[in-house]
């Protein structure tokens, strides 16, 4: 009893303990043989969104390869909101720890990476730039590599894989004539089809995005979207949007008093049969799910005619990290050609590539090129023209008017 | 005397310690910044606008009045099918076999009980497949708003079927207290119906010893968060999951408006306890009105039927709900409204089993931790009690309460908020801390009665035999008592198993557990994924509650009187 009594009163000091944090200067990535004997060893933190189970077996993968080549360890921080990490970096900057912080890897973009640039939160100066596997990625040509939401990158953020708004059906049910090609024609389709379409409640990344694209295309002026919001003529360019969601809220899944959680939610109401349209941000995302067995192979792709919206997202690495370096490799690995193609492959994740086939070793591209995107899965011209992501500013304000005008439905 | 017996004197403050230390402190880390106090965030003097802008956020009232509707209507429903059911088929046969079967259901954590009630009766949910389309013509699912819906129906559903064991179980362990048979026949043989008898005669003194256990479900079920994140409304969500939502927001500043509605959970539990109160003085009225009126209620057959219908079909939601999730985690394509998967597949748990070692070993070693120094804890403080016959009273029980009570947001945010300055954040010891303010009430709670009810004539025996109170304990009370206090290991297993909250607070998204996952999976609503998750969360309380009634037996396969 004695022993049991002391162990605890250890255990009991143990809790008022500090962790030592060791104090290091910021890694190099342009000394790359530093960084990698610097990671050896290092446990990262990696804290992203943990909502889709491919996504995780993804990360899962790419730990146990790091581990294995590297000697670092990744842990997987599994998040329901970006946000809930930008707010611990947040927190431990307000608390004054300014080391040894708990996220070393972050996987963002938008409005999130706005505002941890914007408060000095993310490892700087430019070290995306400097990764041994930047000469591969396409920044040429994709420019939203380089603005994120209109918000210069400054090689603050490593791009990981892109993004583009592309609409699901299933044939079995919902001919491919008769289906929407703008916004416009989704309130009409959607009137015909009552509670057969929804979105993602915002601020839920993907449902904020259907909000975004339907204020693109109503928006008179289309300038302003590349600008912060004017507070005084937001309600003012705002309107159409809004006088669309009223006309389309009454036809919505379940009448609009309750939405899908996100995505894979939407998916599964899909294979349900309760929605009838479903849209991601990962055009292989039907193919996928058709592998996974998780929707029947009678579900295609389709896209606007006038285009969807399209971004890049990416990994960030906080000012306060604890294992810098073993970010850096970790980073750098997932833009190599081998944790990109995996990544493309429908089967395991499908997301699209930042790499520029261009650049590739011969081998790489025919790779790429062997790749089975999947029966569900549109080309690339098929998938229509991409539309900017306006500035982060936007977001925000939506998100608020959204809530407070549809907050409380019932 | 030896050394160690003068240790276990300072058993009951340490426990007291435990149990009130986070609670006052969580409290005071969760008033101050309500009340403006947080000078890390530039909040340096005492104000109230953080409750006016509380008040002014849209819909904020019926999220309150929700909850505190939740809290009332879960716990009326839920006493009162256990009391007509203890009423009518106490001494039965069908009692016995009632027992055994609702039983296992108190170790099922709520998530996964909420969830499988999801999978039941969503609108493309188990029922409406079955019944579909030969019944109701249907080949799609309607469009009707069950899960989520705004009157929190299907969420207090859900809290009711795992609230009717836990009340069940306490009622029974209350019910030894009291000569139940002796005044049942009594009320019988005067011709009062069975519902009759038990209301007027057996019920106050049993509802007296059961209270602060009713009080702690009124508390619980007016501010849970996990099976309001799962079954309970969206638009507005119930206070709880408000605050969650702010508690998370990216803006630190909104953490002021987090406390500020910290601070008014602590209202609206107060008040859906004090409604308890209203309705606990309401129901003696009526009692005491037909009793004083003499009516006998002698045709109360419908009401009997009735509560044992809701007790068999809670166990079956419940039962009925955990194979639907283990059918989900093997399934393949499953399209409505086919009743079984098209095709099989163990993809979900190859997937999930290689990244839910991780989880599973933080799990086991909290809930194992937290279980063994809660268990002696209470075996000292129980020993102390028995040295002095002090600390049974009802003071000492609301203190061991407490914690249940209060609700667990209110008092875990200043305790995130406190371990974050201490830099303790993410660490092992401060979750295991945390989980024993929970886990320490319940073993105590499960230990003591049998404890107490154990035969003082062995201790003098082996006082007699010149055996050292140590050794008395430990070689002939803790043998003895083996059984019950495995069961109250097994009971405070599962209560770490199941702790959402404190897991995702103080453990800051780096330690993780298997509820913790299985929460989070839910916000990907993949049904493969949570089946894999929430079927793991159940069966490790399973295999607690397994190992404590099938250990004895084979530790005493040479004691026949330790047999049972």
């Amino acid at each position: 009893m004695l022993k049991s009594l002391s162990v605890l009163a250890g255990m009991l000091i143990a809790t008022l303990a500090l962790p030592a944090t060791p104090w290091a200067a910021d890694p190099d990535p342009r000394d790359w043989d530093a960084v990698l004997a610097e990671a050896r060893g290092q446990t990262v933190y990696f804290n992203a969104w943990g909502g889709s189970e491919n996504i995780n077996s993804y990360i899962g993968w790419a730990g146990e390869t790091l581990n294995q080549r590297f000697g670092v360890k990744v842990i997987h921080v599994k998040l329901d909101d970006t946000a809930n990490a930008v707010a611990k970096v947040l927190a431990e900057k307000a608390a004054g720890k300014n080391e040894g912080g708990s996220v070393d890897v972050i996987w963002i973009n938008g409005e999130n990476f706005a505002s941890m640039k914007r408060q000095n939160l993310l490892m700087a100066p430019d070290w995306t730039t400097g990764l041994p596997n930047w000469v591969y990625v396409d920044h040429e040509n994709m420019p939203t590599i380089l603005t994120d939401f209109t918000i210069p990158t400054d090689g603050l953020e490593s791009p990981w894989g892109g993004a583009k708004m592309v609409f699901f059906h299933d044939t079995a049910r919902t001919p491919a004539d008769s289906i929407p090609h703008s916004s416009v024609e989704l309130l009409e389709w959607s009137k015909d089809n009552p509670g057969r379409f929804s979105y993602p409640q915002p601020p839920d990344f993907i449902g904020s995005s259907f909000l975004k694209q339907v204020l693109i295309e109503t928006i008179e002026d289309k300038s302003r979207l590349s600008q912060p919001v004017n507070a005084a003529s937001f309600a003012e360019d705002a309107a159409p949007l809004f006088a669309y969601l009223d006309d389309l809220h009454p036809n919505l899944w379940r009448g609009g008093k309750a939405y899908p959680q996100n995505y894979p939610d939407m998916k599964q109401k899909l294979a349900d049969g309760e929605l009838d349209i479903i849209f991601a941000f990962n055009p292989s995302e039907a193919s996928a799910g058709i592998a996974a067995g998780e929707l029947p192979d009678t579900v295609r792709s389709f896209s606007y005619t006038d285009g969807t919206l399209g971004n890049t997202h990416f990994v960030a690495i906080p000012y306060n990290a604890t294992a810098k370096a073993g970010a850096l490799v970790l980073a750098n690995f997932l833009i190599s050609p081998e944790a990109q193609l995996r990544k493309q492959d429908p089967a395991l994740w499908g997301d699209p590539t930042v790499l520029s086939m261009d650049k590739l070793s011969a081998e790489d591209r025919a790779a790429f090129a062997a790749l089975d995107l999947g029966v569900a899965t549109l080309t690339p011209d098929e998938l229509g023209p991409t539309l900017d992501e306006p500035h982060p500013d936007w977001m925000e304000y939506i998100e608020r008017e959204w809530l407070r005008r549809y907050g409380v439905a019932n | 005397m030896t050394g160690d017996m003068r240790l276990a004197r300072l058993a009951p403050p340490l426990t007291l310690a435990i149990l009130l230390g986070p609670l006052f402190f969580g409290l005071a880390g969760t008033a101050l910044p309500a009340f403006g106090y947080l000078p890390e965030l530039g909040g340096e003097k005492f104000t109230t606008q953080h409750f006016s802008a509380l008040a002014a956020v849209p819909g904020i009232l019926r999220s309150s009045v929700l909850s505190i509707l939740i809290g009332l209507v879960t716990t009326l429903v839920s006493l009162g099918t256990v009391a007509a059911f203890v009423a009518s088929d106490l001494g039965t046969a069908g009692f016995a076999r009632v027992r055994r079967m609702i039983s296992p259901l108190l170790s099922v954590p709520h998530a996964a009980a909420a969830f499988g009630l999801a999978f039941m009766i969503a609108p493309s949910g188990m029922i409406m497949r079955l019944i579909s389309p030969w019944a109701t013509g249907l080949d799609r699912p309607p469009d009707l708003l069950i899960v989520n819906d705004p009157m929190a129906l299907s969420m207090m559903a859900g809290l009711i079927v795992k609230e009717i064991p836990f009340l069940f179980l306490v009622t029974l362990s209350a019910l030894p207290q009291t000569r139940h048979m002796e005044t049942m026949r009594l009320g019988r043989s005067l011709g009062y119906g069975r519902i009759a008898s038990f209301t007027y005669l057996l019920w106050p003194p049993l509802y007296r010893q059961i209270r602060l256990a009713v009080f702690a479900v009124v508390a619980y079920a007016s501010s849970v968060v996990d099976v309001a994140l799962i079954l309970g409304p969206h638009l507005p969500p119930t206070l709880p999951v408000r605050l969650i939502t702010w508690m998370n927001d990216p803006d630190l500043s909104i953490r002021f408006l987090a406390s500020a509605g910290a601070v008014a959970q602590l209202g609206v539990t107060l008040t859906a306890l004090l409604g308890w109160v209203g309705l606990e003085r309401l129901g003696a009225l009526l009692v005491c009105n037909s009793r004083s009126a003499g009516r006998r209620l002698r045709r109360d057959t419908v009401l009997r039927h009735g509560a044992r219908a809701v007790m068999i079909a809670s166990a079956a939601v419940v039962f009925g709900g955990i194979a639907m999730l283990a059918v989900w985690s093997v399934s393949g394509l499953w399209q409505f409204p086919d009743a079984l998967p098209s095709s099989f597949s163990l993809r979900s748990w190859t997937q999930a089993l290689p990244r839910m070692s991780g989880p599973l070993q933080t799990t086991l070693a909290v809930a194992g931790l937290s279980t063994l120094i809660a268990l002696v804890l209470t075996i000292l403080c129980l020993e102390r009690e028995y040295e002095t016959g002090r600390g049974r009273g009802g003071g000492a029980l609301l203190l061991i309460y407490l914690p249940l009570i209060v609700p667990q947001i209110s008092f875990m945010f200043g305790l995130q908020v406190l371990s974050i300055w201490l830099g303790v954040d993410a660490s092992f010891s401060a979750l295991v801390l945390a989980h024993l303010v929970f886990v320490l009430p319940y073993v105590f709670l499960s230990l003591s009665d049998p404890w107490r009810a154990h035969d003082r004539r062995h201790d003098l025996i082996a006082a007699g035999l010149g055996m050292s109170r140590t050794r008395t304990l430990v070689r002939i009370r803790l043998p003895m008592l083996t059984r019950a206090i495995l069961t109250a290991a097994a009971v405070g297993f599962s209560v770490s198993v199941g702790q959402y909250l404190p897991t995702v607070l103080i453990g800051a998204g780096r330690l993780t557990t298997v509820t913790t996952e299985a929460v989070a999976l839910a916000a990907g609503g993949n049904r493969r994924a949570i089946g894999v998750y929430a079927f793991m969360q159940t069966l490790l309380p399973f295999f607690a509650f397994s190992v404590a009634t099938g250990l004895p037996g084979l530790l005493f396969r040479n004691r026949r009187g330790l047999r049972v």
